[in-house]
């Protein structure tokens, strides 16, 4: 099966790099899986989680938050603001995070900021996902 | 220098505590300023990307009317200006912000022409006490600054150009050359000039929703990473700077011990050898 290079790349560092058969990620305008030669194309990317098979059923999962994707012959390059594996991330804190922002949701009061509590909620909830 | 034995001790000892604490931060500079630099180095991949993928969309699609990218009448400036919270940091503040004075004092007449951003303490104490016009300030940065601290500053600072409250943007930071040598540099930021494609690279994206979107999504993120990796060396270029001053500061201290030590021998002899010549004097008034 042909191959292709992943890379992630936040401000701080390179999160992952390597070899993977697939990328299954959330573009703005729907969830994209990638197979290798795929068409070069550049699309901006949702706060949720990017999943990359590596082999036969090996799946890495990272949560990605302000990201765009590149795909160019045989690379994908996925540029984040943040990528987070799940040995990374704190699930309670997810958890805690997540009930915060739904309650802050619900309650509806007019001060809201709404984005931004429902970027908070998306974030929690792609941190909770990678590491089910 | 008729100076006591005892005023002799006490300036050796007060040296040498001075001594002792220039060189514990010159070590701590040291290696700060070695990790500095690996983040430096570590957000040099992102930077390069976001330019690569700008460059082959703004020759792709030529005459892109992003307004980020175009430039208009100068009616104000800003500058983001990128100092230290700490000083003993030799002549880094000092450097900088005479760098962007001048800069200013050529440029502009009036105060209404430009704003400044500023980061650090040093800096935001300089310009609010000699008032020039402060429009946004951060300081406490961590000494490992992450993307989320600087995101604030950066965004507003684009925001500002978005909603033409600026028509350009400069950012002033000392550029890293070596631990020794920090240059100041005032670059400008926006509008932005379109990163050079590399032609013979240049691809046909497929671009999702449409060129346009993609460009006015990364366009401020490549704003914001610039002035991220800006802040970068600038750290690296403060320890690197801090380093070289308290690495002076030792070596002065020494040579201040060693000549009061000097000193202070002279004077233990001179008073060592009167002794003797009274006891003398004494025993042979005595005979």
């Amino acid at each position: 099966m042909s191959k292709m290079t992943v890379e992630v790349v936040t401000p701080e560092r390179v999160v992952y790099s390597g070899q993977a058969s697939m990328v299954i990620a959330r573009g703005v305008q729907g969830d994209l899986g990638i197979l290798p030669k795929h068409m070069p194309m550049v699309t901006p990317l949702k706060i949720a989680p990017v999943q990359i098979k590596v082999e036969g059923d090996q799946v890495v999962r990272m949560a990605v938050s302000g990201g765009f994707m590149e795909v160019r012959g045989d690379k994908v390059t996925i540029l984040a603001e943040t990528a987070e594996m799940p040995g990374d991330i704190d699930v309670e804190r997810a958890k805690a995070s997540k009930g915060r922002a739904e309650k802050r949701l619900s309650e509806k009061y007019p001060e809201l900021d709404v984005q931004r509590a429902e970027r908070s909620l998306q974030r929690a909830l792609a941190r909770i996902d990678v590491t089910k | 220098m008729a100076k006591g034995i005892r005023e002799i001790r006490r300036s050796i000892k007060s040296t040498k505590n001075t001594r002792q604490i220039t060189k514990a931060m010159k070590m701590v500079a040291a290696a700060k300023l070695r990790r500095n630099q690996e983040r430096a180095e570590a957000a040099r991949p992102y930077a390069d990307k976001i330019q690569e993928v700008i460059a082959s969309i703004a020759s792709g699609t030529s005459g892109s009317k992003h307004p980020m990218l175009q430039s208009r009448p100068v009616k104000k400036t800003g500058y983001i200006v990128i100092t230290s919270d700490r000083g003993l940091a030799g002549g880094y503040n000092a450097n900088m912000l005479r760098a962007v004075v001048n800069t200013i004092a050529e440029k502009h007449k009036s105060k209404d022409e430009y704003g400044i951003f500023v980061i650090g303490r040093k800096g935001r104490d300089f310009f609010t006490k000699r008032g020039y016009p402060v429009l946004e300030e951060i300081t406490g940065l961590k000494d490992n600054p992450s993307f989320a601290d600087i995101k604030k500053v950066a965004g507003n600072a684009v925001q500002y150009f978005s909603d033409e409250k600026i028509d350009e943007l400069y950012l002033c930071y000392n550029k890293f050359q070596s631990a020794i040598t920090q240059i100041p540099t005032v670059k400008r930021l926006l509008p932005l000039e379109a990163p050079e494609g590399n032609t013979e690279r240049k691809m046909d994206y497929e671009y999702e929703p449409s060129s346009e979107e993609v460009l006015s999504v990364l366009l401020p993120k490549y704003a914001e990473t610039l002035v991220y990796s800006a802040l970068l060396e600038a750290k690296a270029s403060e320890e690197g700077s801090r380093m070289t001053a308290m690495g002076n500061a030792t070596d002065n201290a020494t040579d201040m011990i060693n000549r009061y030590t000097l000193q202070y021998n002279r004077a233990r002899q001179a008073a060592i050898t009167q002794e003797i010549s009274e006891i003398v004097a004494g025993a042979n008034a005595q005979a």
